[in-house]
């Protein structure tokens, strides 16, 4: 399945989101997850399943002004 | 006392994490500062690098409370999907709101910014919204929910200091019980003292310390300014004269002829 991953577009085979992250081997405690610009809380990664195109953004903190 | 939603902060300089020369100097200009706020953002993460994870341990071994930004958004779906991924980040309901209007001029877009203001104060976000000084604006951030406002002083990362000093005080005698953080544009202390005199609660920088020759010790001017900039103000500062006052009395003097 292709997702548009932090904006490139990728080739994965998990179906959730929390599958996604241990297949791109993520640091799942300081990460912020949103699927088609929706934010999907950590709780909800597990029971979100990714659909064919779905727009994945994983972001963790950085600094800022 | 200032009280930013009820919570009482010990510091009226708040402080930006981005920009330095390195994480310790960021540490060392942090606790130089005297801060308890510091600014922070989120952004994409490279899968197996942990580099956020890295930032985050560095800012909660300073034992400070953050605060988030919408940094970079341009719409106000992109600040109200990004303000909910910092507070899930963070685990925080404060939010610095900048919707940005131009990639030049990093002007806010005031009409974007109010109606995102409205819709994270409805979702219980206590928001700090970085503003312009038009007092109209800020009339509508209010209504929207917000209980703190954040105008600026001059185009973020620009070193100006106040541009329009009249407009700050006018900002300021418009808004008299509501805190106010002068939030951008500031270039050196002089220029933070300068509106704390004018009765500003509070100063958010970041560009001028980190960018400064001596980051840590530029902390700690800034410090000090807000710190002298606000006991003037307390201290009751006279207007200015057109004409001059003898300082020394002028009674019982001499006369020579």
């Amino acid at each position: 399945m292709k997702l548009i991953i932090n904006g490139e577009e990728q080739e994965v085979t998990s179906s959730t989101l929390s599958g996604l992250l241990d297949e791109l081997a993520y640091e799942h405690d300081f990460l912020a997850t949103a699927r088609n610009s929706e934010l999907v809380s950590a709780e909800e990664r597990a029971s979100c399943e990714l659909l064919e195109g779905d727009r994945i953004e994983i972001l963790s903190p950085m600094q800022g002004g | 006392m200032l009280e930013f939603y009820g919570e009482v902060i010990s510091s009226r300089l708040l402080l930006g994490t981005a920009q330095y020369p390195s994480p310790k100097i960021l540490s060392d200009a942090a606790m130089r500062s005297g801060s308890v706020i510091l600014t922070v953002s989120l952004r994409r993460e490279a899968a197996g690098t942990g580099a956020g994870g890295k930032f985050w341990d560095l800012i909660r071994q300073l034992n400070v409370r953050v605060l988030p930004n919408t940094a970079g958004c341009h719409s106000v779906k992109e600040a109200v999907t990004t303000a909910k991924m910092a507070r899930e980040l963070f685990g925080t309901d404060w939010i610095k709101l900048e919707v940005i209007g131009h990639h030049d001029s990093l002007q806010p877009d005031v009409f974007g910014l109010v109606e995102a203001a409205r819709i994270l104060c409805e979702d219980g976000f206590k928001v700090f919204p970085y503003t312009t000084d038009d007092i109209v604006v800020g009339e509508r951030l209010l209504e929207a929910g917000c209980q703190v406002l954040m105008p600026w002083c001059a185009p973020i990362g620009s070193a100006r200091g106040p541009v329009n000093p009249d407009a700050l005080r006018a900002y300021r005698a418009h808004f008299p019980g509501v805190p106010l953080v002068v939030d951008a544009g500031l270039g050196r202390p002089s220029h933070a003292a300068q509106v704390m005199e004018f009765g500003f609660d509070a100063v958010l920088l970041n560009t001028a310390v980190a960018k400064a020759g001596d980051p840590v010790a530029m902390a700690e001017a800034f410090s000090k300014a807000v710190e002298a900039g606000r006991q003037a103000f307390e201290a009751q500062p006279l207007d200015p004269r057109d004409m001059a006052v003898p300082s020394t009395p002028v009674i019982g003097m001499a006369v020579f002829e």
